[in-house]
């Protein structure tokens, strides 16, 4: 018990002040680290102080103290509990090799059931504008697809990419943007019960079908493909991420099978669900550079083999990249830099 | 109490130590998002004007410098300056306001992304209607985004170590001759009640002095029922001074 409160304020305050000055100066840089002495003396300070205030949470008529000890002994709680931030041990190397495809695997049921909607979602768009092709008016997620794919075809072979010739790059922008728009959107709606990633998934799968229908019934494989697989390939696994890092959202949302508290298992998968963001963010830079600076070209500019050959060439790097990188001996590799 | 239930959040540490939170009220969060917002759009309108002087070299580069510039600018700051500034954005700086782990851990990076990135929902339909009504409901005070991250957002008002000896000026504490009236005070005032009288003396030089005359003569009329202090020491003591003295034996214990 405190027989002086003023005397044991008096005596203790320097070392409320040094730990003050201590978790101010950590609190000004994120990116810094404490030496062995220093963390030694975090430890012993933020001892002292917490067992100062247990022995004031018994003086019931200080109010002021108590409230100056909380918040010293909360901000000392969170820098000697707290979890190593990015920023101590962030490396973009180790995150790109093993972080990112090691996660993706990790989580890897969530990508085969976005995977799994986007085909039915397709076989369900194909299969609408195969039977009824008023459904394309419907169905086409641009005006530019909503004409015959013949005269595009035709058209954007007789132009030979100059349509896009000194708006490349603002059209890489908007590509980017807007994809990574609907790929956040797609992980944010996994907080609706994965309801909304689900119509996200789907909906993109109807819209890919129907496009990809409508070209093979009118003859225009070739083109379609040198069109589509270029960027496609990584543009639609990127989307499919996204709705794997909303579904992971959604399976900690709903915990089933689990027998951990809902914070619990949202903690657990924060994670994972900002580095298949962040992941699927990147796929979508290299998506947007391609189809606005290789994909909008068609023969006679670039062979229709040549597009085809460098899209099926992404498709197995990006394959083997998210199931093979990182992998040691069989084991994901130790050491990945983590987003914790 | 009921508002300790609604407004705080305490946190066990391993030590056995328990600290509070007190959690940030729905109007003073959307206040911050205001200055946030505000604070975007001014920096960007900035931004803009210098990027824009890309187009003297090629208009089409300047356009997408331009659209992932703002896009990178609208979705990235308050992610970055919440991991720069542990918590805080511009706007909960200068409201008081700071982002923490509802554990009281440090905030990781990925809690402080995810709760930024979810602001998509929380925003809907309009006007964070999904995040107010989640607000609202929760007894954490969360939005979505908190929820996914685990974070809570307080308020962080001013601490500082609390100075005894100012408050106690130089003069003689008469109530402290007087044993049981100083016993029935202890017992009687609630820590409330003593706070109160400790507040309006640390900040008796912000009042006017008609009003101040008039606060310390009801809480020294307060103090002086509870205590029943004999007649005889009323009349001498000014309120100012009793109060004082209150505050000196509810605080100060000289044995």
């Amino acid at each position: 018990m405190i027989v002086n409160l003023e005397k044991f304020v008096a005596e203790e305050r320097p070392r409320w002040e040094r730990l003050d000055a201590r978790l101010r100066k950590l609190a000004e840089d994120p990116w810094s680290k404490l030496s062995l002495v220093e963390a030694r003396e975090l430890e012993s300070l933020y001892q002292r102080v917490a067992a100062d205030l247990a022995r004031l949470s018994s003086y019931a008529a200080e109010p002021e103290a108590r409230q100056y000890l909380e918040n010293l002994v909360g901000r000392g709680h969170a820098e000697i509990h707290g979890a190593r931030g990015a920023g101590a041990g962030f490396r973009l190397g180790a995150w790109l090799l093993q972080t990112f495809p090691q996660t993706f695997r990790r989580q890897a049921q969530a990508f085969w059931l976005a995977l799994a909607l986007t085909v039915v979602g397709a076989i369900f768009g194909a299969g609408a504008v195969a039977l009824d092709p008023e459904a394309k008016e419907v169905l086409m997620p641009f005006d530019h697809l909503r004409g015959g794919p013949s005269e595009r075809v035709a058209r954007e072979q007789e132009n030979r990419g100059k349509e896009l010739s000194d708006r490349k790059a603002r059209f890489s922008g908007m590509l980017m943007t807007h994809n990574t728009q609907v790929t956040l959107t797609a992980m944010a709606l996994g907080m609706s019960w994965g309801i909304g990633t689900l119509v996200i998934i789907f909906s993109n799968g109807v819209m890919l079908g129907a496009v990809v229908v409508d070209y093979l019934l009118d003859g225009q494989a070739t083109f379609l493909f040198g069109w589509l697989l270029p960027h496609g390939v990584v543009e639609i696994p990127a989307i499919l991420v996204g709705g794997q890092a909303g579904f992971v959202l959604a399976g900690a949302l709903l915990g089933r099978g689990q027998r951990v508290r809902l914070a619990a298992r949202l903690r657990a998968a924060a994670p994972d669900v900002v580095t298949l963001c962040l992941g699927a963010a990147l796929m979508l830079v290299w998506a947007g550079l391609v189809e606005a600076f290789f994909s909008q070209y068609h023969e006679p500019v670039l062979p229709y083999a040549l597009k085809i050959s460098f899209g099926l060439m992404e498709l197995v790097a990006l394959t083997w990249y998210l199931f093979r990188s990182g992998l040691a001996g069989g084991k994901p590799a130790s050491g990945a830099a983590k987003i914790s | 109490m009921n508002t300790d239930r609604t407004h705080l959040w305490r946190v066990r540490t391993p030590e056995g130590v328990a600290f509070t939170f007190r959690l940030a009220s729905p109007v003073l969060r959307a206040a911050a998002l205001m200055i946030d917002l505000a604070v975007v759009s001014i920096a960007w309108s900035v931004i803009a004007v210098v990027l824009s002087l890309l187009k003297l070299f090629s208009e089409d580069i300047a356009g997408l410098v331009i659209a992932l510039g703002y896009f990178l600018f609208s979705q990235g700051y308050n992610i970055a300056i919440e991991w720069m500034w542990r918590g805080q954005s511009l706007g909960k700086r200068v409201l008081r306001l700071r982002v923490v782990d509802a554990r009281g851990l440090r905030l990781t990076f990925a809690q402080i992304a995810l709760r930024n990135l979810l602001r998509f929902v929380d925003g809907l339909p309009l006007f964070y209607l999904v995040g107010g009504v989640t607000t609202l409901l929760n007894n954490r005070a969360q939005r979505l985004g908190d929820l996914a991250a685990d974070t809570l957002v307080v308020w962080e008002p001013a601490e500082s170590v609390p100075d005894f000896a100012a408050l106690r000026g130089e003069k003689y504490n008469s109530l402290r001759s007087h044993g049981p009236a100083v016993a029935r005070l202890r017992q009687a005032v609630s820590p409330s009640e003593a706070r109160a009288a400790w507040s309006a003396l640390a900040r008796r030089d912000e009042f006017d002095a008609e009003e101040r005359v008039k606060l310390f003569a009801e809480l020294a009329a307060y103090f002086r029922t509870l205590a029943a202090v004999p007649p005889e020491m009323n009349e001498p003591v000014a309120d100012e001074q009793f109060v004082r003295n209150v505050v000196d034996v509810l605080y100060v214990n000289r044995g």
